[in-house]
């Protein structure tokens, strides 16, 4: 049998369990947002922190641009003085400072890190816009061609950006992970598997119950991830960010699977959701769930591109906050789907209705 | 009438135990049959065999007719289960725990409330099953089990951790049940619960049924002795022994106690003689039956 009234009851009896879990909710819904509201909070103002300059002997530039210029160039840079270049360069080598300039006759000379792309480049295009402001300005002349920028991305560089999706992409696993293998590891516990085994529903049905509210479950994260992340700490979106939608449902069914697998496993509710913290929690770490790897030694990167969570936390950065679309989740998808199918073949073969 | 169970040469073994070895029973329908057995006799391994939760290692079950291996989903409705276990979903209040097996059964919720109002448990619908005393648990498990109003009926030790006022309730819920026509089968330590409400019981011990038929069957065949209590003072230990069919006599705290194969005769000799005033007689029970069967060491 595989009414409707048998799977509507099962879930009820789930989310009721659930809900009633204090413990569960805290690990699943409220402990991630607690590390969103620190990294968006604490974090956050250092979205587009300010470049730091060092400035070798006389900068005859700085001292020629009108008040105006000069006030936009204390907000780019910091700016610090140092009469020796050798000890300056060496400063922006250990990466304290990010640029150092000084004046070969009329020519600004600045020596800068690729270390940070980014703000390699913002240092670069800042300072020529500043050269190039104070030549129009000592000419005499009005400007003809005027630039007046707008930003496609607003506010891309910010540290929220950045951090809702990974953390909402360790949120989701973790909430996966833990419910499968502590329902299916308490339910056997305490014989409900059995009586279960006894009463005329399908396992089909107890599954797709148990799917049901885990899916129910992270589309709830995600909407109270994005909807705080937006209201509270300026999370824009980018066009195809509902294309996370379904990487999520997929993400989640195979952190099901790890669950379930670590259910099958283990032989005590406790020693299932351990085990499945011990896969989770360095899972996020490697996956860039709490920091960016872009940094990160090739071989960290080798390794992270092996577990689903970094798929599932890069693809959910390309449609929410880097503007791809959506066929950039195509692939994440696969794999995790190819996860989710492999690990769940496993549970299945080392699956017992009791703990024996 | 038909066979509810049909149990073939059945065996299953844990390792190097063997649970049930070599069980052989027929439970007809509308039956109420007791397992008794002690602990570790294998009782709850062979309900488990013939509920079909378990594959057995030899021999066949045929429950109403039907394989029970494997799962078998058109048994399954026409069957109640109650685990020696409470088997909870967790958290669920009382009421919601029996609501939801009753979705699972297709039966209506109002059928759930019912039930919980047939085991007294009224008043704790609205607590957690975590939050229950044992016995209430039990009776919610009970509850459980018979909610969907199934033709066969198995109960594990059901009136384990219950009070006697629940016991005796209890006792008339499933005597009831049977009365309609339903087949019951329990498990049970308590032989006056076997006495009172079984059809036939069978002795188990060491994954045997060492005997089954009626309780008073069981008791005759044990062809034991009746004891009679006199009060004290009616009766000398001499005059005890000289009275005719008494074969032996002893004192006791309660009396004078006379032990014998002709109960009737020696009843019939104290009223004549005016003694009858705090006479107990004692016939074997069920009790001496097990113990005789099964002997009194303890079981692993
Ligand atoms: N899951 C199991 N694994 C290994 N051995 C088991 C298992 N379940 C039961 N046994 C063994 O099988 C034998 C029969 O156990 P069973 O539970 O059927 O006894 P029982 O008659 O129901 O006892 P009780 O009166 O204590 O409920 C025992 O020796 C027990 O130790
Ligand atoms: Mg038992």
């Amino acid at each position: 049998m595989t009414g409707l009234a048998p799977f509507r009851a099962l879930s009820l009896a789930i989310v009721r369990g659930f809900l009633r879990d204090r413990a569960s909710v805290f690990f699943s819904m409220v402990f991630p947002l607690m590390f969103l509201v620190l990294f968006g909070g604490l974090l956050g103002s250092q979205g587009q922190s300010e470049v730091d300059l060092v400035r070798v002997g006389e900068v005859a530039l700085l001292d020629e641009m009108d008040a105006d210029a000069r006030a936009a160039f204390d907000d780019t840079f910091e700016v610090t003085r140092s009469d020796d270049l050798a000890s300056a360069i060496a400063e922006v080598r250990r990466g304290d400072a990010d640029v150092a300039i000084e004046m070969r006759g009329d020519t600004l000379v600045a020596h800068y890190t690729q270390t940070d792309q980014v703000k390699a480049a913002v240092t670069q295009g800042a300072l020529r816009a500043f050269v190039d402001g104070t030549n129009v300005a000592q000419s005499g002349e009005p400007p003809r061609f005027a630039l007046e920028t707008e930003r496609v991305e607003d506010e891309s560089l910010d540290t929220i950006q950045f951090v809702t999706p990974g953390l909402l992409g360790w949120a989701v696993a973790m909430s996966a992970a833990f419910g499968a293998a502590a329902t299916l590891q308490g339910w056997r516990q305490t014989k409900l598997l059995r009586r279960l085994q006894l009463a005329p529903v399908s396992t089909r049905t107890v599954v797709a119950a148990r799917v049901a509210v885990t899916l129910g479950i992270a589309l709830v994260q995600m909407a109270i991830f994005l909807g705080l992340g937006a209201a509270a700490f300026g999370l824009t979106l980018s066009g195809s960010w509902w294309a996370a939608v379904p990487l999520v449902v997929v993400g989640t069914l195979c952190f099901m699977a790890i669950g379930l697998l670590a259910g099958a496993l283990a032989r005590t509710t406790e020693g299932a959701v351990n085990a499945a913290n011990i896969v989770v929690l360095p899972m996020a770490f490697l996956s860039g769930s709490f920091f960016d790897l872009s940094a990160a030694p090739g071989w960290l990167q080798a390794v992270s591109n092996v577990l689903p969570l970094k798929h599932l936390n890069e693809g959910m950065l390309d449609v929410m906050v880097r503007g791809e679309g959506p066929a950039a989740v195509l692939v994440p998808m696969a794999i995790l789907a190819a996860f989710a199918v492999v690990v769940t073949l496993a549970a299945a073969r080392i699956f017992r209705w009791e703990t024996a | 009438m038909s066979a509810a169970i049909e149990v073939v040469d059945l065996a299953v073994s844990y390792g190097d135990v063997r649970a049930v070895d070599g069980v052989n029973l027929e439970v007809a329908e509308g039956e109420f049959v007791g397992v008794l057995g002690p602990n570790g006799a294998g009782k709850t391994t062979l309900l488990e065999l013939v509920e079909g939760l378990r594959r057995p290692d030899a021999g066949t079950v045929r429950v109403l007719g039907e394989p029970v291996w494997p799962r078998n989903p058109r048994l399954l409705p026409r069957i109640g289960v109650q685990l020696q276990a409470s088997s909870f979903f967790e958290r669920l209040t009382t009421r919601e725990q029996i609501h939801t097996f009753a979705s699972l059964y297709g039966v209506a919720p109002a059928r759930g409330d019912e039930w919980l109002e047939r085991v007294g448990l009224v008043d704790k619908a609205d607590t957690r099953v975590e939050g229950l005393s044992g016995g209430q648990a039990q009776r919610l498990s009970i509850a459980c089990a018979l909610v969907h109003d199934p033709e066969l009926v198995f109960l594990d030790e059901p009136t384990a951790a219950l009070d006697p006022q629940a016991r005796r309730n209890l006792w008339d819920l499933l005597a009831g049940i049977n009365d309609s026509g339903r087949t019951v089968v329990l498990t049970t330590h308590y032989m006056d619960e076997a006495e009172v409400l079984c059809d036939r019981v069978a002795v188990m011990d060491a994954g045997r049924v060492l005997r089954m038929d009626t309780p008073a069957a069981l008791v005759r065949g044990l062809d034991a002795p009746a004891r009679i209590t006199v009060a004290p003072g009616q009766l000398r230990l001499d005059e005890a022994r000289g009275l005719p069919g008494v074969a032996d006599a002893v004192e006791s705290l309660d009396g004078v106690v006379l032990v014998t194969r002709d109960p009737a005769r020696v009843v019939a000799r104290l009223a004549a003689e005016d003694r009858l005033d705090g006479v107990r007689v004692q016939t074997a029970t069920l009790e001496d039956v097990f113990l005789d069967l099964t002997g009194r060491e303890y079981r692993a």
